[in-house]
């Protein structure tokens, strides 16, 4: 069946080996969708013009709720009318995007009926983005989720964003903390912030099981939470010479077809700290000096093992460039215990909120408030001790902001005794 | 109960957050929830789980695009259903994970996934270069300088060799952000793929007045660029050219000052970002390219490009070595050399900052 506008750019998107969205897309324009077919017809122009013809939003939401869906309008709805309004729903995923067929299936015959059918799985988030509708399906689609699916919209705006975790103890050995467990008890005990816009701009919470951090927190999110351990790395001797002696596949196979394992070459030699020795006999690790890059784990999993005194480090301030230019997340709690119901950790998530809220500018992300008032100032404020684990290094300028309290007689001088002392 | 238009709060439910996790978990995730005890990947794509208790779960991770349709995903409930007992995840980097309780169906679920033309290809494991994440470009966002998918689908294409194999040193992760707004935080990665602007904003003075808050676009220029102007009767802004650095964050505030353009706008290419602890600490990926126009449908020298920077990494780097750790080794006059790239003054920092990256060791390499 010939599709309402002509896509030759597009069509050249039919061809090659990966999944084709445009192939896609196409399919549910054939069957009849008129979304679909305007929005082909949109993206061609866009195409041609190397430009988008998308406009800002206006506001749309669900009664009572400030996130969650995004108005999207199209700057040529002369041309395109069935997008003429494209609003976005974000959808909160289940941590780690776990799913039955039955869940699906009916979010898909809910999002056909109500939308374009068009989706993203998942946002850069975490969400489940429902891409294009209209106002008037906004609340029959928030009443069929909440009531039929049982699922809630997620962030956007100046609130707290739909927190993500990597898969965590679900399926992974390397996971030192429930990271699902404390997402999902994030999203429901912080609720009012994720639906209500009441902070200076976005925060995001991250949470990955181990320092590999597969789900990045420590590059994007505002208060990010990675397992740890402050024990030993548990070795099986027998494993380490199943592995030496070729018996077992090293780094899980992830380096493909090979021959021979060099230990010293591979796992030794590569440890930051040279904190490793093997004799040929058995492995010795000197865990005082290890900082848990986990490489030796990766490479020989069957024999070495995360520790078992497990908690996370909490670092904060990671952000993308605007405005300040972009930040990693900095440590400000080196280990804390997780466990549910999480007391300490949500006592300091208060109180570093509280000092955001009230200090922080207009569209300023933590990272930005603390580089502008001092990483000191925020340790005051969330009654944290400094710490040598929170530094690359001590500073290298003078340049002290004290306080004079610590100082004898304060900011006071004698200017007439220093005279009686020095002529001018 | 029934939706009700004209009464909003009738049986309104609010609040409830998403599922809980596990709602969705197959019964050996369930069971075996934090007693894992290892993994092996048994070939590209296809991983075993083995739990302390003896039990096993094959993960199937195909390939997928981020924008996809409701008939896409029926399509992948059906072969859930039919393998994975309607079990299946997708991964943060838009692959999707068939869940197989059941050896016995593994080998079936592999053939039938290869059989489906190329919608469903098998890798995203190990050394390989994974699905690239990616934000919506022209798809469905008003601050685009370049599309996303149509350039995501036309890299994997040429590099599609290494989705399915563990024929690298180490992987790589690319991702690809249509903005500097970088919705998709692509600033850590192996290669970043950037949309940039390169024209300051117009200012559309008949309309500042009545789509802006003056005060909060002037805020909003991290280098005060922007003052307050009056135009005839018209309260507008002006805006110092020279200053702007087409961060787009004022139009981010004010639809009134468009800076899109269809010759202005193209691709910047950045390396050498990770995110991971393993080994070497976190790092920002760093400017290869700074520019490259934007050339839909399938955007050749962009492609090109990056094929090339991984083909000398390939060539070059030692076994585990991530895209920074090699340049980190060899030094940036090799990596351009290497790759052929030319270094010009847009690599030289100029914004906060600088001169931390600047060379203040007469260690380098001729």
């Amino acid at each position: 069946m010939a599709l309402k506008h002509k896509t030759p750019m597009l069509d050249e998107l039919d061809k090659g080996p990966w999944p084709s969205f445009v192939s896609d897309v196409k399919r549910m324009a054939a069957k009849g969708n008129r979304m679909c077919e305007d929005w082909l017809g949109l993206m061609e122009m866009s195409y041609k013009d190397k430009e988008g013809h998308w406009k800002h939003g206006g506001i749309v939401g669900v009664l009572g709720y400030g996130g969650g869906v995004i108005g999207r309008y199209c700057d040529r709805p002369d041309l395109f009318p069935n997008v003429a309004h494209f609003h976005t729903v974000r959808v909160n995923q289940p941590a780690s995007k776990y799913y039955d067929t039955k869940v699906l299936r009916k979010l898909c015959d809910l999002w056909e009926a109500r939308g374009s059918g068009l989706t993203n799985m998942h946002g850069s988030t975490g969400d489940i983005v429902l891409l294009g509708t209209t106002t008037d399906h906004l609340e029959p689609l928030f009443y069929e989720l909440t009531h039929e699916l049982e699922m809630d919209l997620g962030g956007s705006g100046s609130n707290m964003r739909t927190p993500e975790s990597c898969l965590g103890m679900s399926r992974c050995e390397w996971s030192c903390i429930n990271t699902q467990d404390i997402i999902y008890d994030i999203t429901q005990e912080f609720q009012d912030a994720l639906h209500r816009p009441m902070f200076p701009y976005k925060f995001k919470f991250k949470s990955s099981g181990c320092p590999m951090d597969c789900v990045s927190a420590i590059a994007r999110s505002d208060c990010s939470i990675i397992g740890t351990w402050r024990d030993d790395i548990r070795i099986d001797q027998a494993a380490v010479k199943a592995y030496v002696g070729g018996e077992l596949v090293p780094h899980a196979g992830a380096g493909g077809e090979r021959t021979g394992f060099d230990i010293k070459a591979e796992v030794i030699d590569h440890c930051p700290t040279g904190c490793m020795e093997y004799d040929g006999k058995s492995l010795k690790i000197y865990d005082e000096d290890c900082v848990r890059c986990m490489h030796c784990i990766r490479i020989m999993p069957r024999a070495l093992r995360p520790g078992l005194d497990r908690g996370a480090t909490i670092l904060v301030g990671a952000k993308a460039p605007i405005l300040d230019g972009a930040q990693l997340s900095s440590v400000v709690i080196p280990f804390i215990k997780m466990e549910s119901p999480y007391t300490e950790f949500k006592g300091f998530v208060e109180k570093m909120w509280d000092w955001w809220m009230e200090e922080g500018k207009n569209r300023e992300r933590l990272g930005e408030t603390i580089q502008r008032l001092s990483l000191r100032e925020f340790l005051k404020v969330c009654e944290l001790e400094p710490d040598p684990r929170m530094v690359n290094t001590p500073r290298f300028n003078p340049y002290i902001f004290y306080d004079p309290a610590t100082v004898p007689g304060g900011w006071e001088h004698d200017g007439a005794a220093f005279r009686q002392r020095h002529q001018a | 109960m029934a939706f009700d238009p004209n009464n909003l709060m009738k049986d309104r439910i609010t609040d409830i957050g998403p599922p809980k996790y596990d709602k969705h978990f197959p019964p050996v995730i369930k069971e075996n929830f934090g007693k894992w005890k290892y993994h092996e990947i048994l070939e590209p794509g296809v991983l075993m789980h083995v739990s302390e208790s003896g039990a096993e779960i094959y993960s199937v991770r195909v390939g997928s695009a981020r924008l996809i349709s409701v008939d896409y995903i029926r399509e992948v409930c059906s072969i859930a259903d039919k393998y994975c007992g309607g079990h299946l995840r997708w991964t943060t980097r838009n692959n999707i994970e068939f869940l197989v309780s059941d050896k016995s169906k593994l080998q079936p679920l592999l053939a039938d996934l290869r059989g489906r033309g190329n919608w469903f290809p098998i890798g995203g494991t190990g050394n390989c270069i994974t699905n690239i994440v990616h934000t919506q470009g022209w798809a469905h966002c008003h601050t685009p300088a370049i599309d996303a998918s149509g350039v995501v689908k036309a890299v994997m294409d040429e590099l599609f060799g290494y989705f399915g194999s563990h024929k690298l040193p180490s992987q790589v992760r690319i991702a690809l952000a249509c903005c500097l707004n970088m919705c998709g935080a692509v600033h850590c990665s192996d290669i970043a793929i950037l949309g940039v602007h390169r024209k300051p904003p117009f200012v559309e003075h008949d309309r500042v007045q009545n789509v802006c808050e003056i005060p909060l676009v002037i805020a909003a220029c991290p280098t005060a660029a922007i003052k307050p102007k009056k135009v005839g009767e018209m309260k507008s802004i002006e805006i110092n050219n020279d200053r702007c650095m087409f961060c787009g964050n004022c139009y981010t505030m004010c639809p009134a000052l468009p800076l899109a353009d269809g010759e202005g706008d193209g691709i910047a290419i950045w390396v050498g970002g990770k995110v991971s602890n393993v080994k070497s600490t976190p790092m920002f990926s760093k400017l290869a390219v700074p520019f490259i126009p934007n050339e839909p449908p399938r955007w050749p020298t962009t492609v090109k490009t990056i094929k090339n920077i991984v083909e000398a990494y390939a060539a070059s780097a030692r076994r585990y070595e991530r895209i920074g750790e090699w340049v980190n080794r060899i030094g940036w006059e090799r990596f351009f050399e290497k790759t052929g790239l030319e270094f010009g003054h847009e690599h030289i920092d100029d914004y906060r900052l600088a001169m931390t990256t600047w060379r203040t060791t007469t260690q380098f390499k001729f």
